[in-house]
Protein backbone atom coordinates (compact mmCIF):
# COMPACT_ATOMS: atom_id res chain seq x y z
CA UNK A 1 0.00 0.00 0.00
CA UNK A 2 2.25 2.42 1.02
CA UNK A 3 4.74 1.46 -2.36
CA UNK A 4 1.31 2.32 -4.42
CA UNK A 5 0.78 5.69 -2.47
CA UNK A 6 4.37 6.41 -3.32
CA UNK A 7 4.06 5.79 -6.86
CA UNK A 8 1.07 7.84 -7.25
CA UNK A 9 2.67 10.75 -4.83
CA UNK A 10 5.87 10.38 -7.86
CA UNK A 11 3.46 11.01 -11.17
CA UNK A 12 1.30 13.45 -9.06
CA UNK A 13 4.44 15.45 -8.04
CA UNK A 14 5.52 15.21 -11.95
CA UNK A 15 2.49 16.68 -12.90
CA UNK A 16 2.59 20.02 -10.30
CA UNK A 17 6.19 20.51 -11.53
CA UNK A 18 5.40 20.34 -15.02
CA UNK A 19 2.53 22.46 -15.00
CA UNK A 20 4.68 24.83 -12.45
CA UNK A 21 7.43 24.82 -15.01
CA UNK A 22 4.79 25.92 -17.95
CA UNK A 23 3.41 28.75 -15.92
CA UNK A 24 7.08 30.34 -14.38
CA UNK A 25 7.64 29.99 -18.38
CA UNK A 26 4.21 32.22 -18.97
CA UNK A 27 5.22 34.89 -16.55
CA UNK A 28 8.73 35.67 -17.63
CA UNK A 29 7.45 36.50 -20.58
CA UNK A 30 9.05 33.88 -22.05
CA UNK A 31 6.42 32.88 -24.34
CA UNK A 32 4.30 35.21 -25.91
CA UNK A 33 0.56 34.70 -26.94
CA UNK A 34 1.24 33.17 -30.22
CA UNK A 35 3.60 30.48 -28.67
CA UNK A 36 0.78 30.06 -25.86
CA UNK A 37 -1.54 29.02 -28.49
CA UNK A 38 0.73 26.95 -30.04
CA UNK A 39 1.63 24.80 -26.71
CA UNK A 40 -2.72 24.57 -26.73
CA UNK A 41 -3.64 23.62 -30.10
CA UNK A 42 -0.68 21.07 -28.94
CA UNK A 43 -2.72 19.49 -26.16
CA UNK A 44 -5.61 19.40 -27.59
CA UNK A 45 -4.27 17.27 -30.21
CA UNK A 46 -2.68 15.27 -27.80
CA UNK A 47 -5.91 14.78 -26.25
CA UNK A 48 -7.63 13.73 -29.70
CA UNK A 49 -4.44 11.84 -30.40
CA UNK A 50 -4.82 9.94 -27.48
CA UNK A 51 -8.48 9.31 -28.37
CA UNK A 52 -7.39 7.70 -31.06
CA UNK A 53 -4.61 5.72 -30.07
CA UNK A 54 -7.67 3.30 -27.43
CA UNK A 55 -9.31 2.94 -30.83
CA UNK A 56 -6.05 1.80 -32.54
CA UNK A 57 -3.02 0.97 -30.27
CA UNK A 58 -5.08 -0.69 -27.87
CA UNK A 59 -8.44 -2.20 -28.74
CA UNK A 60 -6.70 -2.54 -32.36
CA UNK A 61 -9.34 -1.44 -34.50
CA UNK A 62 -8.12 0.64 -37.62
CA UNK A 63 -10.06 3.92 -36.85
CA UNK A 64 -9.60 7.07 -39.80
CA UNK A 65 -12.52 9.04 -38.87
CA UNK A 66 -11.68 11.04 -35.51
CA UNK A 67 -11.91 14.26 -37.11
CA UNK A 68 -15.19 13.45 -37.25
CA UNK A 69 -15.90 12.79 -34.23
CA UNK A 70 -13.92 15.00 -32.71
CA UNK A 71 -16.12 17.98 -35.06
CA UNK A 72 -19.14 16.32 -33.58
CA UNK A 73 -18.10 17.65 -30.17
CA UNK A 74 -16.72 20.75 -30.96
CA UNK A 75 -20.06 21.50 -32.54
CA UNK A 76 -21.98 20.63 -29.54
CA UNK A 77 -19.93 22.28 -27.22
CA UNK A 78 -19.58 25.28 -29.13
CA UNK A 79 -23.65 25.64 -30.00
CA UNK A 80 -24.37 24.49 -26.07
CA UNK A 81 -22.03 27.57 -24.48
CA UNK A 82 -23.62 29.72 -27.54
CA UNK A 83 -27.16 28.74 -25.92
CA UNK A 84 -26.99 29.24 -22.11
CA UNK A 85 -25.45 30.80 -19.83
CA UNK A 86 -23.98 29.60 -16.47
CA UNK A 87 -21.18 29.97 -13.95
CA UNK A 88 -18.10 29.89 -16.42
CA UNK A 89 -16.57 26.83 -14.82
CA UNK A 90 -20.10 25.16 -14.58
CA UNK A 91 -20.64 25.57 -18.29
CA UNK A 92 -17.43 25.08 -19.35
CA UNK A 93 -17.38 21.32 -17.54
CA UNK A 94 -20.85 20.74 -18.64
CA UNK A 95 -20.23 21.71 -22.16
CA UNK A 96 -16.94 18.95 -22.10
CA UNK A 97 -19.05 16.18 -20.83
CA UNK A 98 -22.48 17.11 -24.08
CA UNK A 99 -19.34 17.15 -26.54
CA UNK A 100 -18.24 13.59 -25.08
CA UNK A 101 -21.48 12.21 -24.55
CA UNK A 102 -22.26 13.22 -28.59
CA UNK A 103 -19.42 12.30 -29.77
CA UNK A 104 -19.76 9.11 -27.75
CA UNK A 105 -23.14 8.22 -29.20
CA UNK A 106 -21.76 8.72 -32.89
CA UNK A 107 -19.02 6.30 -32.06
CA UNK A 108 -22.01 3.79 -30.59
CA UNK A 109 -23.86 4.35 -33.64
CA UNK A 110 -20.63 4.08 -36.21
CA UNK A 111 -19.06 1.09 -34.24
CA UNK A 112 -22.25 -1.15 -33.55
CA UNK A 113 -22.31 -1.94 -37.24
CA UNK A 114 -18.61 -1.45 -38.14
CA UNK A 115 -17.24 -3.39 -35.38
CA UNK A 116 -18.37 -6.41 -37.29
CA UNK A 117 -15.69 -5.10 -39.96
CA UNK A 118 -11.66 -5.62 -40.07
CA UNK A 119 -8.95 -4.18 -40.82
CA UNK A 120 -8.65 -2.02 -43.36
CA UNK A 121 -12.85 -2.09 -44.56
CA UNK A 122 -13.00 -0.73 -40.78
CA UNK A 123 -10.46 2.07 -41.80
CA UNK A 124 -12.85 2.41 -44.74
CA UNK A 125 -16.09 2.38 -42.79
CA UNK A 126 -14.80 5.39 -40.08
CA UNK A 127 -13.27 7.18 -43.15
CA UNK A 128 -17.04 7.60 -45.26
CA UNK A 129 -18.49 8.56 -41.33
CA UNK A 130 -15.77 11.41 -40.87
CA UNK A 131 -16.50 12.81 -44.05
CA UNK A 132 -20.44 12.31 -43.71
CA UNK A 133 -20.33 14.42 -40.07
CA UNK A 134 -18.33 17.16 -42.21
CA UNK A 135 -21.21 17.15 -44.71
CA UNK A 136 -23.72 16.97 -42.15
CA UNK A 137 -22.11 19.97 -40.55
CA UNK A 138 -22.54 22.41 -44.08
CA UNK A 139 -25.66 21.13 -44.78
CA UNK A 140 -27.15 22.24 -41.40
CA UNK A 141 -26.56 25.99 -42.37
CA UNK A 142 -29.26 26.83 -39.96
CA UNK A 143 -27.93 25.31 -37.05
CA UNK A 144 -24.25 24.88 -37.65
CA UNK A 145 -23.55 28.14 -39.79
CA UNK A 146 -22.77 25.44 -42.59
CA UNK A 147 -19.56 26.26 -44.94
CA UNK A 148 -19.11 29.42 -43.18
CA UNK A 149 -18.62 28.17 -40.52
CA UNK A 150 -19.98 28.98 -36.68
CA UNK A 151 -18.90 32.24 -35.27
CA UNK A 152 -18.81 34.24 -31.76
CA UNK A 153 -18.46 31.32 -29.60
CA UNK A 154 -17.72 32.69 -25.60
CA UNK A 155 -14.29 32.10 -24.97
CA UNK A 156 -14.44 29.63 -22.20
CA UNK A 157 -11.11 28.01 -21.60
CA UNK A 158 -7.38 29.05 -22.05
CA UNK A 159 -4.10 27.23 -21.21
CA UNK A 160 -4.82 26.33 -17.53
CA UNK A 161 -8.45 24.51 -18.37
CA UNK A 162 -6.70 22.84 -21.29
CA UNK A 163 -3.74 21.44 -19.15
CA UNK A 164 -5.77 20.42 -16.50
CA UNK A 165 -8.22 18.30 -18.80
CA UNK A 166 -5.54 17.12 -20.64
CA UNK A 167 -3.88 15.59 -17.45
CA UNK A 168 -6.94 14.23 -16.17
CA UNK A 169 -7.64 12.46 -19.95
CA UNK A 170 -4.03 10.96 -19.28
CA UNK A 171 -4.77 10.20 -16.23
CA UNK A 172 -7.97 8.35 -16.62
CA UNK A 173 -6.93 6.61 -19.39
CA UNK A 174 -3.76 5.03 -17.71
CA UNK A 175 -6.15 4.03 -15.02
CA UNK A 176 -7.92 2.64 -17.39
CA UNK A 177 -5.52 0.61 -19.14
CA UNK A 178 -4.78 -1.18 -15.52
CA UNK A 179 -8.18 -2.06 -14.66
CA UNK A 180 -9.99 -5.79 -15.95
CA UNK A 181 -11.43 -3.36 -18.35
CA UNK A 182 -8.59 -1.96 -19.97
CA UNK A 183 -6.99 -5.91 -20.16
CA UNK A 184 -9.86 -6.77 -21.94
CA UNK A 185 -9.81 -4.07 -24.94
CA UNK A 186 -5.68 -4.99 -25.16
CA UNK A 187 -6.56 -8.51 -24.85
CA UNK A 188 -8.77 -8.37 -28.18
CA UNK A 189 -5.87 -6.55 -29.89
CA UNK A 190 -3.71 -9.32 -29.29
CA UNK A 191 -5.68 -12.17 -30.08
CA UNK A 192 -9.64 -11.98 -30.27
CA UNK A 193 -10.47 -15.13 -30.84
CA UNK A 194 -8.18 -16.22 -27.64
CA UNK A 195 -9.82 -13.53 -25.25
CA UNK A 196 -13.32 -15.09 -26.80
CA UNK A 197 -12.22 -18.33 -25.64
CA UNK A 198 -11.45 -17.17 -21.65
CA UNK A 199 -14.74 -15.49 -21.43
CA UNK A 200 -14.08 -11.74 -22.85
CA UNK A 201 -17.24 -10.45 -24.52
CA UNK A 202 -15.59 -9.16 -27.33
CA UNK A 203 -18.31 -7.19 -29.16
CA UNK A 204 -19.39 -5.31 -25.96
CA UNK A 205 -15.79 -4.40 -25.12
CA UNK A 206 -15.22 -3.31 -28.72
CA UNK A 207 -17.95 -0.99 -28.77
CA UNK A 208 -17.16 0.11 -25.03
CA UNK A 209 -13.57 1.26 -26.19
CA UNK A 210 -14.75 2.43 -29.17
CA UNK A 211 -17.45 4.68 -27.27
CA UNK A 212 -14.63 6.09 -24.94
CA UNK A 213 -12.50 6.68 -27.54
CA UNK A 214 -15.25 8.78 -29.67
CA UNK A 215 -15.84 10.37 -25.94
CA UNK A 216 -12.71 11.51 -25.78
CA UNK A 217 -12.31 12.99 -29.28
CA UNK A 218 -15.58 14.81 -28.55
CA UNK A 219 -13.74 16.09 -25.49
CA UNK A 220 -10.95 17.44 -27.28
CA UNK A 221 -12.94 19.17 -29.91
CA UNK A 222 -15.03 20.63 -27.09
CA UNK A 223 -11.70 22.48 -25.63
CA UNK A 224 -10.86 23.26 -29.45
CA UNK A 225 -13.90 25.06 -30.01
CA UNK A 226 -14.45 26.99 -26.52
CA UNK A 227 -10.70 28.06 -27.37
CA UNK A 228 -10.57 28.93 -30.89
CA UNK A 229 -14.60 30.70 -31.09
CA UNK A 230 -14.77 29.82 -34.34
CA UNK A 231 -15.57 26.71 -36.25
CA UNK A 232 -15.38 25.61 -39.76
CA UNK A 233 -16.18 22.58 -40.98
CA UNK A 234 -13.01 22.62 -43.17
CA UNK A 235 -10.50 22.01 -40.18
CA UNK A 236 -12.37 18.68 -39.61
CA UNK A 237 -11.16 17.00 -42.90
CA UNK A 238 -9.69 13.56 -43.72
CA UNK A 239 -6.74 14.93 -43.74
CA UNK A 240 -6.69 16.16 -40.31
CA UNK A 241 -7.51 12.47 -39.32
CA UNK A 242 -4.79 11.62 -41.03
CA UNK A 243 -2.51 14.10 -39.26
CA UNK A 244 -4.09 12.51 -35.80
CA UNK A 245 -2.56 9.34 -37.13
CA UNK A 246 0.64 10.11 -37.90
CA UNK A 247 1.15 11.11 -34.43
CA UNK A 248 -0.26 7.87 -33.14
CA UNK A 249 1.94 5.80 -35.51
CA UNK A 250 5.03 8.02 -34.61
CA UNK A 251 4.56 7.63 -30.85
CA UNK A 252 3.86 3.64 -31.46
CA UNK A 253 0.35 2.32 -31.53
CA UNK A 254 -0.07 1.30 -27.84
CA UNK A 255 1.98 3.68 -26.17
CA UNK A 256 -0.05 6.06 -24.41
CA UNK A 257 2.93 8.26 -23.19
CA UNK A 258 4.21 7.72 -27.07
CA UNK A 259 1.74 9.56 -28.35
CA UNK A 260 2.48 12.65 -25.77
CA UNK A 261 5.93 13.09 -26.75
CA UNK A 262 5.14 12.78 -30.77
CA UNK A 263 2.82 15.50 -30.15
CA UNK A 264 4.68 18.00 -28.92
CA UNK A 265 7.40 16.94 -30.88
CA UNK A 266 4.91 17.45 -34.01
CA UNK A 267 3.49 20.12 -32.85
CA UNK A 268 6.62 22.41 -32.51
CA UNK A 269 8.47 20.52 -35.70
CA UNK A 270 4.92 22.08 -37.57
CA UNK A 271 5.29 25.77 -36.20
CA UNK A 272 9.04 25.53 -37.30
CA UNK A 273 8.10 24.32 -40.80
CA UNK A 274 5.27 27.10 -40.95
CA UNK A 275 7.15 28.87 -43.84
CA UNK A 276 7.26 26.13 -45.82
CA UNK A 277 4.12 24.53 -45.74
CA UNK A 278 4.23 22.32 -48.89
CA UNK A 279 8.10 20.72 -47.38
CA UNK A 280 5.90 20.40 -44.03
CA UNK A 281 3.86 17.10 -45.50
CA UNK A 282 7.43 16.20 -47.71
CA UNK A 283 9.18 16.21 -44.40
CA UNK A 284 6.69 14.46 -42.71
CA UNK A 285 6.90 11.68 -45.30
CA UNK A 286 10.17 11.14 -45.05
CA UNK A 287 9.92 10.95 -41.51
CA UNK A 288 7.73 8.49 -41.31
CA UNK A 289 9.72 6.51 -44.32
CA UNK A 290 12.64 6.50 -41.86
CA UNK A 291 10.64 5.94 -38.64
CA UNK A 292 9.41 2.47 -40.19
CA UNK A 293 12.86 1.64 -41.63
CA UNK A 294 14.47 1.63 -38.49
CA UNK A 295 11.63 1.60 -35.65
CA UNK A 296 8.49 0.35 -37.30
CA UNK A 297 6.85 0.25 -34.37
CA UNK A 298 7.12 3.96 -33.60
CA UNK A 299 9.30 6.21 -30.95
CA UNK A 300 8.07 3.77 -27.82
CA UNK A 301 6.72 1.22 -29.65
CA UNK A 302 4.23 -0.68 -26.89
CA UNK A 303 5.89 0.55 -23.91
CA UNK A 304 5.02 3.46 -21.51
CA UNK A 305 7.70 5.74 -20.34
CA UNK A 306 7.09 5.87 -16.54
CA UNK A 307 8.60 7.87 -14.31
CA UNK A 308 8.05 4.69 -11.34
CA UNK A 309 9.29 2.18 -13.80
CA UNK A 310 11.27 3.70 -16.69
CA UNK A 311 14.01 4.47 -13.77
CA UNK A 312 13.98 1.05 -12.67
CA UNK A 313 14.38 -0.36 -15.84
CA UNK A 314 17.17 1.56 -17.17
CA UNK A 315 19.03 0.80 -13.43
CA UNK A 316 18.29 -3.61 -14.45
CA UNK A 317 19.90 -2.73 -17.93
CA UNK A 318 23.02 -1.12 -16.14
CA UNK A 319 23.25 -4.00 -13.90
CA UNK A 320 22.93 -6.45 -17.06
CA UNK A 321 25.44 -4.44 -18.36
CA UNK A 322 27.98 -4.41 -16.03
CA UNK A 323 27.78 -8.08 -15.05
CA UNK A 324 28.18 -8.70 -18.85
CA UNK A 325 31.33 -6.51 -18.66
CA UNK A 326 32.53 -8.30 -15.15
CA UNK A 327 32.38 -11.63 -17.28
CA UNK A 328 33.92 -10.59 -20.24
CA UNK A 329 36.60 -9.09 -18.61
CA UNK A 330 36.77 -12.29 -16.31
CA UNK B 1 -24.41 -37.94 -14.80
CA UNK B 2 -22.48 -37.06 -17.86
CA UNK B 3 -20.60 -33.35 -17.95
CA UNK B 4 -20.65 -33.72 -21.65
CA UNK B 5 -23.12 -34.62 -24.06
CA UNK B 6 -23.90 -33.96 -27.86
CA UNK B 7 -26.77 -35.73 -29.26
CA UNK B 8 -26.26 -36.07 -33.70
CA UNK B 9 -24.28 -32.66 -33.66
CA UNK B 10 -23.63 -32.25 -36.87
CA UNK B 11 -22.31 -28.86 -39.12
CA UNK B 12 -22.37 -28.28 -42.70
CA UNK B 13 -21.07 -25.78 -44.49
CA UNK B 14 -22.42 -25.30 -48.10
CA UNK B 15 -22.96 -28.69 -49.11
CA UNK B 16 -20.08 -29.94 -47.06
CA UNK B 17 -20.91 -32.07 -44.23
CA UNK B 18 -17.72 -31.62 -41.85
CA UNK B 19 -19.57 -32.96 -38.81
CA UNK B 20 -22.20 -35.49 -39.00
CA UNK B 21 -23.77 -37.02 -36.61
CA UNK B 22 -21.44 -36.89 -33.85
CA UNK B 23 -23.19 -37.96 -30.30
CA UNK B 24 -20.73 -38.47 -27.17
CA UNK B 25 -21.06 -38.72 -23.47
CA UNK B 26 -18.20 -37.40 -21.11
CA UNK B 27 -18.32 -38.63 -17.71
CA UNK B 28 -16.89 -36.43 -14.80
CA UNK B 29 -13.21 -36.66 -14.13
CA UNK B 30 -13.01 -38.64 -18.04
CA UNK B 31 -9.82 -37.93 -20.01
CA UNK B 32 -10.80 -38.77 -23.44
CA UNK B 33 -9.25 -38.84 -26.73
CA UNK B 34 -10.61 -37.61 -29.86
CA UNK B 35 -7.95 -39.28 -32.71
CA UNK B 36 -9.11 -38.96 -36.77
CA UNK B 37 -6.53 -38.50 -39.91
CA UNK B 38 -5.91 -34.39 -41.11
CA UNK B 39 -9.33 -33.12 -41.81
CA UNK B 40 -11.62 -35.23 -40.24
CA UNK B 41 -13.09 -32.41 -38.37
CA UNK B 42 -11.69 -32.76 -34.63
CA UNK B 43 -11.14 -29.03 -34.78
CA UNK B 44 -14.38 -28.25 -36.24
CA UNK B 45 -15.75 -30.49 -33.10
CA UNK B 46 -14.10 -28.10 -30.86
CA UNK B 47 -15.18 -24.86 -32.66
CA UNK B 48 -18.65 -26.29 -31.94
CA UNK B 49 -18.42 -27.20 -28.59
CA UNK B 50 -16.52 -23.67 -27.39
CA UNK B 51 -19.15 -21.55 -29.34
CA UNK B 52 -17.02 -20.74 -31.91
CA UNK B 53 -19.26 -22.37 -34.71
CA UNK B 54 -22.84 -22.73 -35.00
CA UNK B 55 -23.85 -26.77 -35.37
CA UNK B 56 -26.66 -26.74 -38.26
CA UNK B 57 -28.04 -29.48 -36.24
CA UNK B 58 -28.10 -31.58 -32.92
CA UNK B 59 -27.57 -29.98 -29.15
CA UNK B 60 -24.85 -30.00 -26.88
CA UNK B 61 -25.36 -30.29 -23.07
CA UNK B 62 -22.74 -29.78 -20.54
CA UNK B 63 -23.79 -30.80 -16.55
CA UNK B 64 -27.57 -31.14 -18.72
CA UNK B 65 -27.79 -27.47 -19.61
CA UNK B 66 -28.02 -26.93 -23.45
CA UNK B 67 -25.01 -24.45 -24.91
CA UNK B 68 -25.69 -24.24 -28.39
CA UNK B 69 -26.32 -21.05 -29.58
CA UNK B 70 -24.65 -19.75 -26.77
CA UNK B 71 -21.35 -17.06 -27.74
CA UNK B 72 -18.45 -18.16 -26.52
CA UNK B 73 -17.74 -16.05 -23.72
CA UNK B 74 -21.38 -17.26 -22.00
CA UNK B 75 -19.85 -20.81 -22.64
CA UNK B 76 -16.86 -20.28 -20.63
CA UNK B 77 -18.82 -19.19 -18.09
CA UNK B 78 -20.37 -22.72 -18.12
CA UNK B 79 -17.08 -24.41 -17.54
CA UNK B 80 -15.59 -24.94 -20.81
CA UNK B 81 -11.99 -23.85 -21.72
CA UNK B 82 -9.59 -25.07 -24.42
CA UNK B 83 -6.47 -24.29 -26.16
CA UNK B 84 -5.68 -23.84 -29.54
CA UNK B 85 -3.64 -25.99 -32.18
CA UNK B 86 -1.83 -22.87 -33.26
CA UNK B 87 -1.09 -21.58 -30.28
CA UNK B 88 -2.62 -18.13 -29.10
CA UNK B 89 -1.42 -16.41 -26.73
CA UNK B 90 -1.65 -12.45 -26.20
CA UNK B 91 2.19 -12.01 -27.35
CA UNK B 92 2.95 -8.69 -26.36
CA UNK B 93 1.80 -8.69 -22.66
CA UNK B 94 3.67 -10.57 -19.88
CA UNK B 95 2.61 -13.77 -18.66
CA UNK B 96 1.22 -12.97 -15.96
CA UNK B 97 -1.33 -10.27 -17.61
CA UNK B 98 -2.07 -13.40 -19.88
CA UNK B 99 -3.36 -15.46 -16.74
CA UNK B 100 -4.88 -12.21 -15.63
CA UNK B 101 -6.95 -11.50 -18.17
CA UNK B 102 -8.54 -15.10 -17.54
CA UNK B 103 -9.90 -14.33 -14.69
CA UNK B 104 -11.83 -11.35 -15.97
CA UNK B 105 -15.52 -13.05 -15.52
CA UNK B 106 -14.37 -13.50 -11.98
CA UNK B 107 -14.21 -10.01 -11.02
CA UNK B 108 -17.30 -7.73 -10.98
CA UNK B 109 -15.99 -4.19 -10.35
CA UNK B 110 -17.49 -1.86 -12.52
CA UNK B 111 -15.16 1.06 -14.61
CA UNK B 112 -15.82 3.81 -12.26
CA UNK B 113 -14.54 1.48 -9.12
CA UNK B 114 -11.68 0.64 -11.36
CA UNK B 115 -10.71 4.52 -12.47
CA UNK B 116 -11.17 5.46 -8.77
CA UNK B 117 -8.90 2.90 -7.47
CA UNK B 118 -11.50 1.87 -4.73
CA UNK B 119 -10.88 -0.56 -2.14
CA UNK B 120 -12.86 -3.04 -4.31
CA UNK B 121 -10.55 -2.70 -6.68
CA UNK B 122 -7.57 -3.55 -4.69
CA UNK B 123 -9.26 -6.28 -3.24
CA UNK B 124 -10.38 -8.25 -6.55
CA UNK B 125 -6.83 -6.92 -8.27
CA UNK B 126 -4.83 -8.01 -5.46
CA UNK B 127 -6.66 -11.48 -5.58
CA UNK B 128 -6.23 -12.12 -9.04
CA UNK B 129 -2.70 -11.36 -8.74
CA UNK B 130 -2.27 -13.76 -6.11
CA UNK B 131 -4.20 -16.78 -7.64
CA UNK B 132 -2.45 -16.08 -11.06
CA UNK B 133 0.80 -16.32 -9.28
CA UNK B 134 0.01 -19.78 -7.72
CA UNK B 135 -1.14 -21.19 -10.69
CA UNK B 136 2.03 -19.91 -12.64
CA UNK B 137 4.41 -21.79 -9.90
CA UNK B 138 2.08 -24.51 -10.32
CA UNK B 139 3.57 -25.06 -13.57
CA UNK B 140 7.04 -24.02 -12.73
CA UNK B 141 6.64 -20.71 -14.52
CA UNK B 142 6.43 -18.24 -11.67
CA UNK B 143 10.07 -16.78 -12.60
CA UNK B 144 8.67 -15.92 -16.19
CA UNK B 145 5.94 -14.09 -15.11
CA UNK B 146 7.10 -10.63 -16.04
CA UNK B 147 8.85 -11.71 -19.30
CA UNK B 148 6.96 -10.98 -22.72
CA UNK B 149 4.73 -14.29 -23.62
CA UNK B 150 6.35 -14.00 -27.21
CA UNK B 151 9.80 -14.77 -25.97
CA UNK B 152 8.85 -17.69 -24.31
CA UNK B 153 10.21 -21.05 -25.29
CA UNK B 154 7.58 -23.44 -27.44
CA UNK B 155 7.34 -25.65 -24.61
CA UNK B 156 6.26 -22.79 -21.87
CA UNK B 157 3.95 -21.22 -24.62
CA UNK B 158 1.93 -24.40 -24.32
CA UNK B 159 1.99 -24.53 -20.71
CA UNK B 160 0.88 -20.80 -20.25
CA UNK B 161 -2.31 -21.69 -23.01
CA UNK B 162 -3.22 -24.59 -20.28
CA UNK B 163 -2.48 -22.45 -17.78
CA UNK B 164 -4.61 -19.50 -18.91
CA UNK B 165 -7.45 -21.79 -20.24
CA UNK B 166 -7.53 -23.35 -16.41
CA UNK B 167 -7.42 -19.56 -15.07
CA UNK B 168 -11.24 -19.66 -16.35
CA UNK B 169 -12.05 -22.24 -13.68
CA UNK B 170 -13.28 -25.17 -16.47
CA UNK B 171 -15.30 -28.57 -15.75
CA UNK B 172 -13.67 -29.46 -19.09
CA UNK B 173 -10.77 -28.70 -20.50
CA UNK B 174 -10.68 -28.98 -24.55
CA UNK B 175 -6.78 -29.32 -25.83
CA UNK B 176 -6.70 -29.22 -29.67
CA UNK B 177 -3.23 -30.80 -30.04
CA UNK B 178 -0.86 -30.11 -27.18
CA UNK B 179 2.01 -31.89 -28.28
CA UNK B 180 2.23 -30.41 -31.50
CA UNK B 181 5.87 -29.78 -32.39
CA UNK B 182 7.44 -31.04 -29.16
CA UNK B 183 9.88 -33.56 -28.73
CA UNK B 184 9.94 -36.55 -27.15
CA UNK B 185 11.06 -35.28 -23.72
CA UNK B 186 8.46 -32.54 -24.11
CA UNK B 187 5.62 -34.84 -24.74
CA UNK B 188 6.80 -37.00 -21.64
CA UNK B 189 6.46 -33.93 -19.60
CA UNK B 190 3.40 -32.59 -21.13
CA UNK B 191 1.78 -36.41 -20.26
CA UNK B 192 2.99 -35.77 -16.81
CA UNK B 193 1.59 -32.22 -16.64
CA UNK B 194 -2.24 -33.52 -18.22
CA UNK B 195 -2.34 -35.94 -15.66
CA UNK B 196 -1.69 -33.46 -13.15
CA UNK B 197 -3.98 -31.01 -13.98
CA UNK B 198 -6.66 -33.52 -14.30
CA UNK B 199 -5.99 -34.75 -10.69
CA UNK B 200 -5.16 -31.17 -9.54
CA UNK B 201 -8.12 -29.05 -10.55
CA UNK B 202 -10.50 -32.13 -10.89
CA UNK B 203 -11.02 -31.35 -14.13
CA UNK B 204 -12.41 -33.21 -16.92
CA UNK B 205 -10.18 -33.44 -20.07
CA UNK B 206 -10.79 -33.83 -23.92
CA UNK B 207 -7.96 -33.72 -26.17
CA UNK B 208 -7.19 -34.03 -29.70
CA UNK B 209 -3.52 -34.99 -30.83
CA UNK B 210 -1.61 -37.48 -33.55
CA UNK B 211 0.98 -38.29 -31.25
CA UNK B 212 0.17 -41.91 -30.58
CA UNK B 213 2.22 -42.41 -27.51
CA UNK B 214 0.58 -39.90 -26.15
CA UNK B 215 -2.88 -40.65 -26.97
CA UNK B 216 -2.48 -44.38 -25.96
CA UNK B 217 -0.67 -43.67 -22.54
CA UNK B 218 -3.05 -41.49 -20.96
CA UNK B 219 -6.61 -41.74 -22.32
CA UNK B 220 -8.33 -44.25 -20.88
CA UNK B 221 -11.52 -44.00 -23.70
CA UNK B 222 -10.65 -42.83 -27.18
CA UNK B 223 -13.22 -41.58 -30.07
CA UNK B 224 -12.30 -42.39 -33.55
CA UNK B 225 -13.77 -39.71 -36.51
CA UNK B 226 -13.07 -39.82 -40.08
CA UNK B 227 -14.80 -37.79 -42.69
CA UNK B 228 -16.92 -36.58 -39.88
CA UNK B 229 -18.48 -39.38 -38.45
CA UNK B 230 -17.63 -41.49 -35.46
CA UNK B 231 -16.06 -44.54 -36.88
CA UNK B 232 -15.31 -46.39 -33.48
CA UNK B 233 -15.04 -45.98 -29.96
CA UNK B 234 -13.56 -47.74 -27.16
CA UNK B 235 -10.76 -48.30 -24.91
CA UNK B 236 -6.86 -47.82 -26.31
CA UNK B 237 -6.09 -51.51 -26.42
CA UNK B 238 -9.85 -51.87 -28.44
CA UNK B 239 -9.06 -49.08 -31.25
CA UNK B 240 -5.55 -50.59 -31.61
CA UNK B 241 -6.80 -53.64 -32.92
CA UNK B 242 -9.85 -52.26 -35.03
CA UNK B 243 -10.31 -52.91 -38.39
CA UNK B 244 -12.05 -49.59 -39.62
CA UNK B 245 -9.59 -47.21 -37.46
CA UNK B 246 -6.18 -48.59 -39.42
CA UNK B 247 -7.85 -48.30 -42.71
CA UNK B 248 -9.01 -44.88 -41.99
CA UNK B 249 -5.21 -44.12 -41.01
CA UNK B 250 -3.04 -46.50 -43.80
CA UNK B 251 -5.79 -46.70 -46.17
CA UNK B 252 -7.12 -49.85 -47.46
Amino acid sequence: MKKRLKDYGINFLAVVLSYLALRVIMYNGLINNYVQGVVVFAMINIIVAISLNIATGLLGQLALGHAGFMAVGAYTAGLFVKAVEYPLYIEMIMALILAGLAAGLSGLIIGIPALRLRGDYLGIVTLGFGEMIRYTIINLGDITGGASGLKRIPKMVGLNEVFIVLVIVITFVFLFIKSRHGRAIISIRENEIAAESIGIPTTFYKVYGFFISAFIAGVGGGLFAMYQRYLTPEKFRFMFSVELFIIVVFGGMGSITGTIFAGVFLAFLTEKLYEYDEVRLIIYAIMLILLMIFKSDGLLGRHEFSLVQTPRRIKNLFNKIKDRFKKGVA
Amino acid sequence: MSLLETKNLGIAFGGLRAVDNFSINIKEGELLGLIGPNGAGKTTIFNMLTGVYLPTEGSIYIDGKKINGKKPFQIVKMGIGRTFQNIRLFANLTVIENVKIAFHKDMTYNTFTGIFRLPKYWKEEDEITTKALELLSLFDMENDAENMAKNLPYGKQRKLEICRALATNPKLLLLDEPAAGMNPQETKELMETIHFIRDKFKVTVLLIEHDMNLVMGICERLVVIDYGMIIAKGTPDEIKSNKKVIEAYLGS
